[in-house]
């Protein structure tokens, strides 16, 4: 039995000029008890898609059926019967972590007799047991995550359907977040789907849709999918040095759909099956090794065969002149709110034109320790430096020499890209020639072009993205910082968004970057891993993951890594207080 | 619809409002504020006019009417010398108006028995214009009054006005002031805050994972009233409380009539807090549209500060669909005056239509969608 049919469903927002397609023309059908993964760039319709299985937007279709109630409908009887995770699940935060339950339970009209055995199981499954009384305001992101799954399995639903579910949620949590849903298809028989930007997460479904500009590119079981690459994946193993300027060299050669640091080696897909070939100086680095295709590579090649090739631009020539003093020293530095510690004794120093990464999850006081490096924030206590001076008391000439993208959306979303580029390059004071050679070089470098007339606020995420770097980088800042850059964007444009910032690095600019995502810590020189507040470990990756390899573990990753050191440190802090 | 559901809705909304210092606020401590000023701060009285008196040629009948006004409480009277310094102080604001005894009142008050006196008045301020001109009309003609049975003569006045102010005596607009200001708070709670919480709803989220359960539109409806319309009663309590306790104002009327009627306020107030949320769905376009549409006529358009007879014809006609118009009206005159039925059922009628448009509306246009 199928717990999901859809036949010709197409959606769209907005009347006349504005009119936007989300959907268009999808047909699917989701086998009961199935895990099922929605992947695909921002804005391919994955929310819309969800929402209207939901039952809460307004469908056009031929056919639209959720566990046999026909919708638009059956919504009312359908809702009954699912659990449905937003994108920001909306917990009550002035609730407490009961009262979010009973809530739910109310809503479900779940008898009271039977609630405390449910809570009981609920609250062990995602250990916040002895969060019980505490405040869903209070509680870190992760947590958050796991209640918001907890509310929607209180009745226990037939059908779950989650929108990105583990985004912005560390390692751990992410562990425990799905180990839960697992659980939920195993023992109950519950039917999934779930949107996510993880592609290992997707791999580990019994099917993945593969979804871009509303329409559904590819579907199948994730080795159904990957298996047409077969033979095109392969791996250079022990690079000695610089891999960022390696991996910008491979990826402008014909024939190579993608190049991803892996370790100390990079992992390329071609387009055609057969090893790459590397011309003159780059085969020093030996031939590399075929290795299993994956769900990645399909993701990859089958939207880069879609969209025209992003020429990732080759970084220039490093200036010899490089120097190795230290343009960011931090030494100490605390961030107290109230009791609450958000940053705790952080020291750290970072050398010119290298990429800094501050790793770790929401709430780990990345974003603060940021803020008080650009001066948004005093310190508690602590000395900090950047470029020499302290950017709290500094004039505005030193705070020209930064750059700053923000986590948040931070554009004029009713001003059109050449207006926002425009407004930048005044606030930064730039005039008339320079200004306008800037703003082209803006257009032509972060590849705008297409978009000049278009509002920021409508671009696709990539492109925000895309504009919020140009506009930070209107004045030629030595140091630039990146707070959490490529939360929320796919796969694809994190791609490119990191050959920007190596291009960025290897032309002088010093970048310091805040991510949630592990694999990501492989393009940095340098970085520290934090958790609530504290330093876990600082070095570049190598030596990071090397602290954590042991004999049954000849390999670890970023992840493993970050999810060892965490879990040795919450022995002593967490558990504590 | 399901007591567990609905139940478990509004004790959620309970919660929320006690441990959120922000609708305390709007709902609480607003009021209070506004109670305050009005009952302390703000009068429609004029009292304490300063008068600047000219006079050309002091007699002793010229010194008896003088006095007359400098017993008056209204005035505060100050000498000029002449004409000009006069003009010169009314022109720097120094004085509200002139009063000038020109030099043949004293032989045309002998001879025709009428005296004949010169007002200018600082017309800026028409409310108060009037009033002066009133006072000084009013303490001229008691004094030509008491100058003529002094005299033994009798005064050619055909008709003389023996005025009875009636509900409201002391003409002390702080009562007439409270009672409407009750609506003004009810309008507060009722729409304002209605409208900014559901709106919050949809900011963080919380709305969209409300909809994806088994709940009726008609149980989340009713979830947001019930808790705002206790608070709103609650509201009306202490403004109550505070009106007859603290200002002293008289309340002739039944407390049955005025919490009947200020039930039904209530409720239009609501269904216009919640028309406002299906429509916005961000905290900053929901408070601009509630102030707009509803707290300022509130405010300017129920009679509650200015009287609608005295507003142009097509606004009178506007302020048929402003319902604290009809609330203000039954306020005043529960009140200053008692339980007038014609007034009550009169406006509680008007009330009652409005009420159901806006519940109606906002039951109709309420969708358990995104879209």
């Amino acid at each position: 039995m199928d717990a999901v049919v859809v036949r010709s469903l197409s959606k769209s927002f907005g009347k006349g000029a504005a009119r936007r397609d989300a959907l268009k023309n999808v047909s699917l059908q989701i086998p009961a008890g199935s895990m099922t993964a929605l992947i695909g760039p921002d804005g391919a319709g994955k929310t819309t898609l969800l929402r209207l299985l939901a039952g809460i937007l307004m469908p056009v279709a031929e056919e639209i059926r959720v566990l046999d109630h026909p919708l638009p409908k059956g919504a009312l009887a359908l809702q009954g019967q699912i659990g449905y995770m937003p994108q920001r699940f909306g917990l009550y935060e002035d609730l407490t972590v009961e009262e979010n339950l009973n809530l739910f339970a109310d809503l479900h009209s779940i008898p009271r007799k039977m609630r405390e055995g449910r809570f009981a199981e609920l609250l062990t499954m995602t250990a916040l047991g002895p969060f019980r009384k505490r405040r869903a305001g209070q509680l870190s992101g992760g947590m958050k995550q796991k209640l918001g799954l907890a509310c929607t399995l209180i009745h226990p639903p037939q059908l779950l359907l989650l929108d990105e579910a583990s985004v912005g949620v560390d390692p751990i949590s992410r562990r425990e977040l799905w180990s839960i849903i697992h659980q939920q298809v195993v023992s109950q028989n519950v039917t999934v789907l779930l949107s996510t930007a993880y592609m290992d997460e997707a791999e580990r479904c019994d099917h993945v849709i593969l979804l871009h500009e509303g329409e559904i590119l590819a579907q199948g079981n994730p080795v159904q999918l990957a298996a047409p690459l077969q033979g095109h994946a392969f791996v250079l193993e022990n690079i000695p040095t610089a891999p960022r300027n390696l991996q910008a060299n491979i990826a402008q050669l014909p024939g190579v759909v993608d190049v991803v640091i892996q370790g100390d080696g990079l992992r390329i897909v071609m387009e055609q099956a057969g090893p790459p070939v590397l011309p003159g100086k780059l085969a020093v680095y030996g031939t590399p090794k075929a290795v299993p295709a994956r769900l990645e590579d399909a993701f990859v090649s089958l939207l880069f065969s879609r969209s025209p090739h992003h020429s990732i631009p080759l970084p220039p020539q490093r200036d010899t002149a490089h120097d190795d003093a230290a343009v960011v020293e931090v030494k100490d530095l605390s961030r107290y709110f109230g009791a609450f510690a958000a940053v705790k004794n952080v020291s750290f120093s970072v050398r010119k034109g290298e990429i800094f990464g501050l790793l770790g999850a929401n709430g780990a006081g990345k974003s603060t320790t940021f803020r008080m490096l650009c001066g948004l924030l005093p310190s508690s206590s602590g000395t900090l430096r950047v470029a020499g001076v302290d950017l709290r008391t500094a004039t505005a000439a030193a705070r020209a020499r930064i750059g700053y993208v923000s986590q948040k959306f931070s554009l004029y979303g009713s001003l059109s890209v050449q207006q926002n580029l425009s407004f930048f390059a005044a606030a930064y004071g730039l005039e008339k020639q320079h200004k306008q050679d800037r703003m082209a070089w803006a257009l032509e470098e972060l590849e705008l072009k297409d978009y000049t007339t278009m509002n920021a606020g409508s671009l696709p995420l990539g492109y925000q993205q895309r504009l919020a770097l140009a506009c930070a980088l209107m004045h030629e800042p030595s140091i630039l910082f990146l707070d959490e850059p490529t939360s929320g964007v796919d796969p694809l444009a994190r791609r490119e968004f990191w050959a920007r910032v190596n291009a960025l690095a290897e032309g002088g600019t010093t970048c310091l970057v805040t991510t949630h995502f592990m694999e990501e810590a492989e393009y940095c020189d340098h970085l520290v891993l934090m958790s609530l507040g504290e330093i876990l470990a600082q070095g570049t990756p190598t030596e990071i993951k090397e602290r954590v390899r042991r004999p049954d573990r000849p390999k670890p990753s970023m992840e493993d890594a970050f999810i060892s050191l965490i879990e040795e440190h919450e022995q002593t802090s967490r558990r504590a207080s | 619809m399901k007591v567990m559901r609905l139940s478990g809705l509004m004790r959620k909304e309970v919660y929320e409002i006690l441990r959120d210092p922000s609708s305390i606020a709007i709902a609480f401590v607003l009021p209070l504020v506004l109670l305050l000023i009005f009952g302390y701060g703000v009068s429609l009285d004029a009292r304490h006019i300063s008068m600047a008196e000219v006079v050309d040629h002091p007699t002793q009948l010229t010194a008896s009417f003088l006095a007359e006004l400098q017993r008056s409480p209204w005035f505060r009277p100050s000498i000029y010398p002449d004409q000009a310094s006069a003009e010169q102080a009314l022109l720097h604001g120094r004085a509200d108006a002139i009063l000038w005894l020109r030099s043949d009142f004293t032989r045309l008050s002998y001879s025709s028995g009428s005296a004949p006196i010169h007002l200018t008045v600082n017309g800026v301020d028409a409310n108060q214009a009037r009033i002066i001109e009133n006072y000084v009309n009013g303490t001229w003609r008691l004094w030509l009054q008491q100058e003529a049975a002094r005299q033994g003569t009798h005064l050619a006045t055909p008709v003389v006005a023996d005025t009875r102010v009636w509900f409201n005596p002391a003409l002390r607009s702080r009562d007439y002031l409270i009672p409407g200001l009750i609506a003004i708070i009810m309008t507060l709670i009722g729409a304002l805050l209605t409208a900014l919480v559901v709106a919050r709803e949809w900011e963080r989220g919380t709305m969209e994972g409300i909809m994806v359960t088994p709940v009726g539109k008609t149980e989340i409806l009713l979830g947001k009233l019930v808790p705002y319309f206790v608070m709103g009663m609650g509201g009306m309590m202490m403004s109550t409380a505070m009106a007859v306790f603290l200002f002293d104002v008289p309340l002739r009327g039944s407390l049955l009539v005025l919490f009947g009627t200020g039930a039904l306020f209530l409720l239009t107030a609501l269904g216009m807090g919640l028309v406002i949320s299906v429509l916005a769905r961000s905290q900053f376009v929901a408070a601009m549209v509630a102030i707009v549409t509803t707290f300022l006529p509130a405010f300017i358009l129920s009679g509650f500060l200015f009287d609608i007879r005295s507003m142009p014809q097509v606004i009178q006609v506007l302020t048929h669909i402003v319902a604290a118009r009809y609330f203000v009206t039954v306020l005043q005159s529960t009140f200053l005056a008692g339980d007038i039925w014609p007034v009550i059922l009169r406006n509680g009628l008007g009330m009652a239509i409005l009420c159901m448009f806006f519940l109606g509306i906002a039951l109709l246009r309420f969708r358990k969608r995104l879209d």
